[in-house]
């Protein structure tokens, strides 16, 4: 892209930090576009692996959203989401071989979920959406904004599922002991699988009470 | 046969795609808005699944696993090719869904008509490429295990999306608190809904 002629904008601008921060709250990925949830809420009984799981997934969006728009005006429009596919693919190959290197129990908890970032829909959505008529620079920042939005959701849900159904956070206990002694039991309840769904179910009734745009009509 | 009738009970009902491991939910959200949309997608991924997952199993056992490829010599049997098995499978899938729409476009346009949109989206939806990495990751020994856990998990996930299309059908009439509206319930009617089939667990036929 040749921007020598053309006034560049600076890199930080009002409209790259919309892009960066907006996926945070009002343009949230899983809550209100309602894309990436199929491997998103397995991974959330603890805390680390939710993290390892978000950062995988930070630089996946990224970095396809960099590559598929550094491209994009090369790519036939018929096949293209066959090159979407492959470009994904490969980076979640390396993410995989990198976590199975540096970090191997946790990559054996993700099991299959790693594989799954290749499906998840917010990295076709973005990529489809944004990548493919944006700049290489602002699909960057929107890939780092909708990963950091989605990682934030299961940060919040891992939180509060760690925290209530083992009583502990990234493994250290936190609850005192005195109130296990009056008699509190740690919710196995909340390690189960549906704890997950309503845990994001009570989250989107908090954010859409805050902001009552986002009320869907009956 | 015995093993073959417990993993597709246990595909079905205890390792349901969307109530174990929430596979296939952006599809499951978005379409599960009417019974009859619904019932149209449901049986497309159980066919697909039911297709996919031998396939892969075969690619996996002759082509990629290691030592999958000692039938080539001996010189093969230490290759182990099993980092690439994300874009095989990928590529399967993608390639099996085309043809499927294919065959069914020519053999029957009553059944391709009432499938008709659904099926390119089948390509993106993780319950198949996760029904494939369950596959390998569970290491099945024959391929008839794997049609069988293919076709079971196709099956629960038709289950679940009808039942929650029905559900939401319903609450259509009922006055859900504004900001639940829409995805909020589903969500916590899903949640429900698993609790309800966790009590499948333990069952061993």
């Amino acid at each position: 892209m040749s921007t020598g002629t053309t006034e560049r904008e600076p890199l930080f601008s009002a409209k790259t930090k919309k892009l960066l921060l907006g996926p945070l709250n009002k343009d949230n990925p899983i809550t209100v576009q309602v894309l990436g949830i199929c491997s998103a809420l397995a991974v959330t009984v603890k805390l680390e692996p939710a993290v390892v799981m978000s950062i995988s997934v930070i630089v996946v969006t990224a970095m396809s959203n960099l590559l598929i728009s550094l491209l994009r005006n090369t790519i036939p429009p018929r096949i293209r989401i066959i090159v979407q596919l492959v470009v994904i693919a490969a980076l979640v190959i390396l993410v995989d071989q990198v976590l199975k290197a540096f970090v191997y129990d946790v990559s054996k908890q993700l099991s299959v979920f790693v594989g799954l970032i290749i499906t998840n829909c917010i990295i076709m959505g973005r990529l489809e959406a944004f990548a493919m008529a944006n700049k290489p620079w602002p699909s960057f920042v929107d890939g780092i904004g909708n990963g950091l939005g989605y990682g934030i959701i299961l940060i919040i849900v891992a939180f509060f599922r760690e925290l209530l159904g083992s009583g502990t956070i990234w493994g250290f206990h936190v609850m005192p002991k005195a109130f296990y002694e009056l008699g509190y039991v740690n919710n196995g309840l909340m390690i189960l699988p549906p704890m997950a769904l309503i845990v994001v179910g009570i989250i989107i009734w908090v954010q859409r009470s805050r902001n009552p745009e986002l009320q869907e009509e009956k | 046969m015995e093993n073959l009738l417990n993993i597709f009970v246990k595909s079905i009902f205890i390792d349901n795609m969307i109530f174990a491991y929430f596979l296939g939910m952006c599809s499951y959200l978005a379409v599960s808005k009417t019974v009859k949309t619904s019932v149209g997608l449901g049986i497309a991924v159980v066919f697909v699944l039911g297709i996919t997952v031998p396939v892969d199993y075969l690619i996996n056992n002759y082509l990629l696993r290691k030592g999958a490829l000692s039938w080539l010599g001996a010189d093969f049997a230490s290759v182990d090719l099993s980092f690439l098995s994300f874009i095989m499978f990928i590529a399967v899938i993608a390639s099996m869904v085309q043809l499927v729409e294919m065959v069914i476009e020519k053999f029957s346009p009553t059944l391709y008509a009432s499938l008709g949109i659904f099926l390119p989206l089948i390509a993106v939806n993780c319950a198949i490429l996760g029904g494939s990495l369950f596959m390998q990751e569970r290491d099945y020994g024959s391929i008839a295990e794997a049609t069988v856990f293919g076709l079971g998990s196709g099956i629960g996930w038709f289950l679940a999306i009808v039942a929650i299309a029905a559900i939401r059908e319903k609450i259509r009439y009922s006055n859900v608190p504004a900001p639940l509206r829409g995805l909020g319930i589903t969500f916590i009617i899903t949640g429900l809904m698993g609790i309800a089939f966790m009590s499948f667990m333990g069952i061993k036929l």
